[in-house]
C-alpha cells in the first residue's frame, strides 16, 4: 500500500445532535444545521475569521436551491468568507466521501487544513411535483403569448397537482431500501433475536457514551436537543420484540425487520476538522488520529446477484489486502448500522468461505468480527441516521475512541487501528482505515 | 431588558413630570467604546489640601499624557463642564484638613458634566500613623465619599482611591486605578472606595492592557459572562470560554465572536482546573487570568429549601471555584501560570448585603469573598491577584424575568437610578485583570451604582 505519502489527520469533529424526521429540527434547513455545526467546530479549535483551505460536504435529499450548499453554509458560519468550499454527493456514504476528499487533497499537498462534513434532513426533504405538470410549468415559461399560456394553464388536471413524495426506492428495482435488505436478511438468514439483540447494544453502548462524557467535545447542542433525538436508554429485549415487522412481510420466509432493529429516518449534520501533521503542528493541535486509507466497492444489485446493501462486504476485504492487515487487526470496527440485519449480513458475509471463494475470489474467509470491538459507542440504530452526517459521526468518533486507546491491544507496540464501513444507496459502500495518534 | 423609563424622563412630558413630581431621573450612562472612547467628556480639575499639595501636583502631571486638559484652579469658561475632579487627600492629618478640598470641589459640582466623575485619593484609616486625629481624616474620607456619590446627578459618580502607605500616588496601579475610574469604564462602579496596596506594573496600552494574556472565563456562553469574554478579548486576550456541553451552542456563537475557543466542561467535574489549564495551554500557550464567572441560582425561602437546590447551588458557585483554585495555585506555584496571574471571581451584592429568598446563593457568594480574600496573599507570591466583582442590579435575560415591580424598584434602589449592563461588569473585570490593576489585591469591587443595600 502507498504509505510514502504524507496523510493527513483528524484534529476534531462536531456534531450536532441527530433529531428524528418531524422531531427537533423539523423547521430546519439543511444549510442552518450545516452552518451550526461548522460554527460549533470553528469554536472548539478557534478558528473564526481563519480561511481554510477548503470545506467539502453534501446532502442525500437536497432542494435544487442549495446547488452550494456548502459554500452557502461556510458564508453564514464564523469562517472566513474567502474560504472555499464544494459539494459531494455519494448517498449515504456522502458524508464518509466528502471526508475522503479533503484527506486526499491534504496528503497530496493541495491542501493544509480543511473540514469534510454532511447534512440531511428527512423532515425538510424537497417535495417534487408531477412530471406532467413540471413539463407544463416549464412549457408555461417558455411561452411568448397570453393564449399560449391559458392554454397551458388550461391542460393542468388536479390529479397533476398532487406532489410526488420522495422515498428511498432504487430507481432500477423499484424496492425501498428495507425491502432490499430483507431479501438479504432471508438470504443470509439473519435472525430477529440476533437483530434484536444488535439493536439493544446499540442503544446501551450510546447511552454509555454520553453518560461518561465522552460527546462533550464532539458534539455542539442545536435547537435545545442536547442528546440523539431517537436514543432509547432504556429499551429492552421485551420492548425490541414486541414490534412489529414492517419491511419483508411479502417474502416466504416471516418477516424480522421492525422500527427497532432499522434505523429511524433522521435529522442532523457532521463535520471532521482535517489537517497536515505539519499544520496541526505548528498551530499545536493534538491530532486524535491519521487517515491512512478508504476504498468504495459497488455492486450488482440490479441483477439480483448481490444485495443492496452489501457493499461493505466487498470494500473492506479490498482495503485489507492493499493495507496487509486483517479484521484483528483492529481495535475498534465501525460498521454503520443502515439497518441491524445489514451488520449482521456484512459480518456473516465476511466470516464465509464460500462467499470469500465465489464472490471475492479468495480462499477464505475474510476473517470474524470481534464483537467487543464493533460500534463500542453505538451507532445509527441508536444515533439515528441523517444519511450525509452519518460519515462524520463515524469518524470523529473513531477517531476519538482511537486516540483515547493509544496503542493497539492487537498489534505489540503500534498504534492502535480503527476500521470504517458506510454502506449506501445503489449497492455502494465506503470503507475508511485510521491509525491513532 | 431595555430601561423604557430613562427614555420616558429623558425629555417631552415624561422630563416634565418627572421634574414637577420629584421622581428620579436617571440618564444614559456614557459607555466605553473601544479606541478612541474620550477618557472623560471635559476639563479635570485637581484640587487638594494643603497638605497634598505635592501629591496633587504630581498627579495632574501624570494625567497630562492621557491627552486630558488638566486644570487647577476652578476658573471655567461659560459654557463648559467639567469632565472630573479629582481631590488629592494623601497629606491629611486631622479632619479640619478636609474642609477647603472638599468645599472647593462643591463649587464646581453644578458644573459637572453628564457621567462626570468625582475621585478622591486619600490613604487607608487601617494600617496608617495611628494618631486618632489621622485616622478619623482618613476614615472620614469613606464617609464623605460616599455621601458625596448619593449627591451626584446625571450619571456622575464618586469613587476613591485608598493608596497604602508607601505606595506612590504617580505608580502604575495608583494611576491605573484613576484612569479606571475617570473612563467611561466604570459607568456603574460608583460610592466605592478601592484599596491599592501594591506598584502594579505599566500596561501596554490603554487600548489593549491585556495584550498578550490567556483568560479563561466559566460560564461564557450567555449573559455577564459572554460580555467578559467579548471585553477582553477587545482589550487584547485571548480568551477560553467555558460552559457546560448542553449551552455548547450559544458558547460556540459568543467564542467565535470573541475569536476565542469554546470548551465545553462542567466546573463540577473533579480535574475541570487540569483539563482548563491543558486547554490553554495546548492551544494558546499559557494562562494569565481566570475568570468564575459561572454560577446558578435556586432561589427558595429557606423554610422550603431542598437538599438538592442547596447542594446543586453551593456545588457550582463555590466549591467549583474552591477546587479549581486549589489547582490552579498548584500549578502556578509548578510554573504554570504567567508571571502576573489573575483570579477573579464573581460576588454579589446578594453576598454582602443578602437577599431574600437567596441564602443558598449568599452563602456561596459571601463565600467566594472570603475565598478571595485568603488567596490574596498566595497570589501575590506568585506575583499575581485574586479580586473578585459584586454586581449589583444588572440587566440580563436572568434579571428580566423578575416581575415588572419589583424589578422596577429594584433597577432604581441604587444612586445612578438604573441597571447596570453586562458590559459594566465585565470592563470592572478587565481592570482587575491588567497588569496595572496589579496593585489590587483581595479586593471586593462592586459594580452596583451604589446600591441603596450593603456596605
Amino acid at each position: 500500500m502507498p504509505t510514502d505519502h504524507p496523510r493527513a489527520v483528524v484534529i476534531g469533529a462536531n456534531r450536532i445532535p441527530f433529531a428524528k424526521a418531524g422531531g427537533a429540527y423539523r423547521s430546519a434547513a439543511d444549510k442552518d444545521m450545516l452552518t451550526a455545526t461548522i460554527d460549533g467546530l470553528v469554536a472548539r479549535f478557534g478558528l473564526a475569521g481563519e480561511q481554510l483551505d477548503d470545506v467539502a460536504a453534501g446532502a442525500v435529499l437536497k432542494h435544487p436551491r442549495d446547488f452550494n450548499l456548502t459554500r452557502e453554509s461556510v458564508l453564514g458560519s464564523a469562517l472566513d468568507h474567502s474560504t472555499p468550499a464544494y459539494d459531494v454527493q455519494r448517498a449515504c456514504a456522502t458524508g464518509l466521501e466528502a471526508i475522503v476528499g479533503v484527506a486526499n487533497k491534504i496528503a497530496l499537498g493541495q491542501a493544509e487544513v480543511g473540514i469534510g462534513g454532511g447534512v440531511d434532513s428527512a423532515s425538510d426533504a424537497p417535495i417534487v411535483v408531477s412530471e406532467r405538470l413540471r413539463t407544463t410549468l416549464l412549457a408555461l415559461n417558455r411561452a411568448r403569448t397570453a393564449k399560449q399560456r391559458v392554454a397551458l394553464v388550461a391542460r393542468i388536471r388536479p390529479a397533476d397537482l398532487v406532489p410526488v413524495a420522495p422515498d428511498v426506492a432504487e430507481p432500477r428495482t423499484g424496492l425501498s431500501m428495507g425491502e432490499h435488505q430483507a431479501l438479504t436478511t432471508a438470504l443470509w438468514g439473519i435472525t430477529r433475536e440476533a437483530q434484536d439483540e444488535l439493536a439493544l447494544a446499540s442503544h446501551r453502548n450510546l447511552a454509555a457514551a454520553y453518560e461518561r462524557g465522552f460527546f462533550d467535545d464532539l458534539m455542539t447542542p442545536y435547537r435545545k436537543l442536547t442528546r440523539d433525538e431517537s436514543l432509547r436508554p432504556d429499551t429492552s429485549p421485551e420492548k425490541l420484540a414486541a414490534l412489529k415487522p414492517v419491511f419483508g412481510k411479502d417474502a416466504t420466509v416471516p418477516a424480522t425487520m421492525t422500527a427497532g432493529n432499522s434505523t429511524p429516518l433522521s435529522d442532523g449534520a457532521s463535520a471532521v476538522l482535517l489537517a497536515s501533521a505539519d499544520w496541526a503542528d505548528r498551530r499545536g493541535y493534538a491530532p486524535l488520529a491519521t487517515v491512512v486509507d478508504a476504498a468504495t466497492a459497488s455492486v450488482d444489485f440490479p441483477s439480483g446477484r448481490e444485495g443492496l446493501l452489501m457493499g461493505g462486504a466487498y470494500a473492506v476485504p479490498r482495503l485489507l489486502d492493499r493495507n496487509g492487515l486483517t479484521l484483528d487487526d483492529f481495535d475498534f470496527i465501525e460498521i454503520h448500522e443502515a439497518f441491524a440485519s445489514t451488520v449482521l449480513a456484512t459480518l456473516a458475509a465476511l466470516a464465509d468461505d464460500d462467499f470469500a471463494r465465489t464472490r471475492l475470489r479468495r480462499e477464505h474467509a475474510v476473517g470474524e468480527v470481534d464483537r467487543a470491538r464493533l460500534n463500542v459507542t453505538g451507532s445509527s440504530l441508536a444515533a439515528g441516521h441523517p444519511f450525509a452526517a452519518t460519515g462524520g459521526r463515524i469518524v470523529g468518533t473513531l477517531a476519538k475512541l482511537l486516540h483515547e486507546r493509544g496503542q493497539s491491544r492487537h498489534r505489540a507496540g503500534a498504534p492502535a487501528l480503527g476500521l470504517i464501513s458506510v454502506c449506501a444507496a445503489g449497492g455502494q459502500a465506503t470503507a475508511m482505515i485510521l491509525e491513532a495518534v | 431588558m431595555s430601561d423604557k423609563y430613562i427614555d420616558f424622563v429623558s425629555d417631552g412630558f415624561g422630563k416634565t413630570l418627572a421634574d414637577r413630581l420629584g421622581l428620579p431621573k436617571p440618564v444614559t450612562l456614557r459607555r466605553h467604546a473601544g479606541p478612541g472612547t474620550p477618557l472623560v467628556t471635559g476639563p479635570v480639575l485637581v484640587v487638594s489640601d494643603e497638605s497634598s499639595r505635592t501629591d496633587a501636583d504630581a498627579v495632574a502631571r501624570a494625567m497630562l499624557p492621557w491627552g486630558l486638559d488638566v486644570r487647577r484652579d476652578t476658573h471655567l469658561a461659560e459654557d463648559a463642564r467639567w469632565g472630573a475632579v479629582v481631590v488629592v487627600l494623601t497629606g491629611i492629618t486631622h479632619p479640619r484638613d478636609l474642609a477647603a478640598p472638599v468645599l472647593e470641589l462643591g463649587s464646581t459640582l453644578r458644573r459637572l458634566g453628564r457621567s462626570g466623575r468625582v475621585v478622591t485619593i486619600s490613604r487607608p484609616a487601617v494600617g496608617g500613623p495611628p494618631a486618632p486625629e489621622v485616622t478619623a481624616a482618613r476614615n472620614g474620607v469613606d464617609g464623605f465619599l460616599r455621601s458625596l456619590a448619593k449627591e451626584l446627578r446625571s450619571g456622575a459618580t464618586g469613587n476613591g482611591i485608598v493608596l497604602a502607605d508607601g505606595v506612590g500616588v504617580v505608580t502604575p496601579s495608583a494611576l491605573g486605578t484613576l484612569r479606571f475610574l475617570l473612563s467611561a469604564r466604570s459607568a456603574f462602579v460608583d460610592g466605592q472606595p478601592l484599596l491599592v496596596t501594591g506598584p502594579g506594573a505599566e500596561d501596554p496600552s490603554w487600548d489593549h492592557p491585556l495584550q498578550g494574556r490567556v483568560a479563561v472565563v466559566t460560564g461564557a456562553a450567555r449573559g455577564i459572562g459572554a460580555e467578559i469574554a467579548r471585553v477582553l478579548h477587545r482589550d487584547g486576550a485571548t480568551v477560553v470560554g467555558v460552559d457546560v456541553p448542553a449551552a455548547g451552542d450559544s458558547l460556540a456563537a459568543v467564542m467565535n465572536g470573541a475569536r476565542g475557543t469554546a470548551l465545553q466542561l462542567d466546573i463540577t467535574a473533579p480535574d475541570a482546573a487540569e483539563r482548563i489549564h491543558a486547554h490553554a495551554v495546548a492551544r494558546h500557550g499559557g494562562l494569565d487570568i481566570v475568570v468564575h464567572n459561572a454560577g446558578i441560582l435556586r432561589d427558595k425561602l429557606l423554610a422550603n429549601m431542598t437538599p438538592d437546590r442547596w447542594n446543586d447551588l453551593i456545588a457550582v458557585n463555590i466549591a467549583a471555584p474552591l477546587t479549581m483554585n486549589r489547582t490552579f495555585v498548584e500549578l502556578g506555584r509548578a510554573g504554570g501560570l504567567g508571571p502576573a496571574p489573575r483570579l477573579v471571581a464573581l460576588a454579589s451584592t446578594s453576598g454582602i448585603a443578602g437577599n431574600r429568598g437567596q441564602t443558598n446563593y449568599g452563602a456561596a457568594k459571601a463565600g467566594i469573598i472570603g475565598m478571595t480574600r485568603a488567596l490574596a496573599p498566595t497570589l501575590a507570591e506568585l506575583g499575581g491577584t485574586a479580586n473578585a466583582v459584586a454586581p449589583g442590579f444588572i440587566e440580563t435575560e436572568m434579571t428580566s424575568r423578575i416581575p415588572p415591580v419589583t424589578r422596577e424598584v429594584a433597577r432604581r434602589l441604587n444612586s445612578l437610578q438604573q441597571g447596570g449592563l453586562p458590559v459594566d461588569v465585565a470592563e470592572a473585570i478587565a481592570f482587575l485583570c491588567s497588569p496595572a490593576a496589579g496593585g489590587v489585591n483581595g479586593q471586593v469591587l462592586r459594580v452596583c451604582g451604589q446600591s441603596m443595600v450593603g456596605q
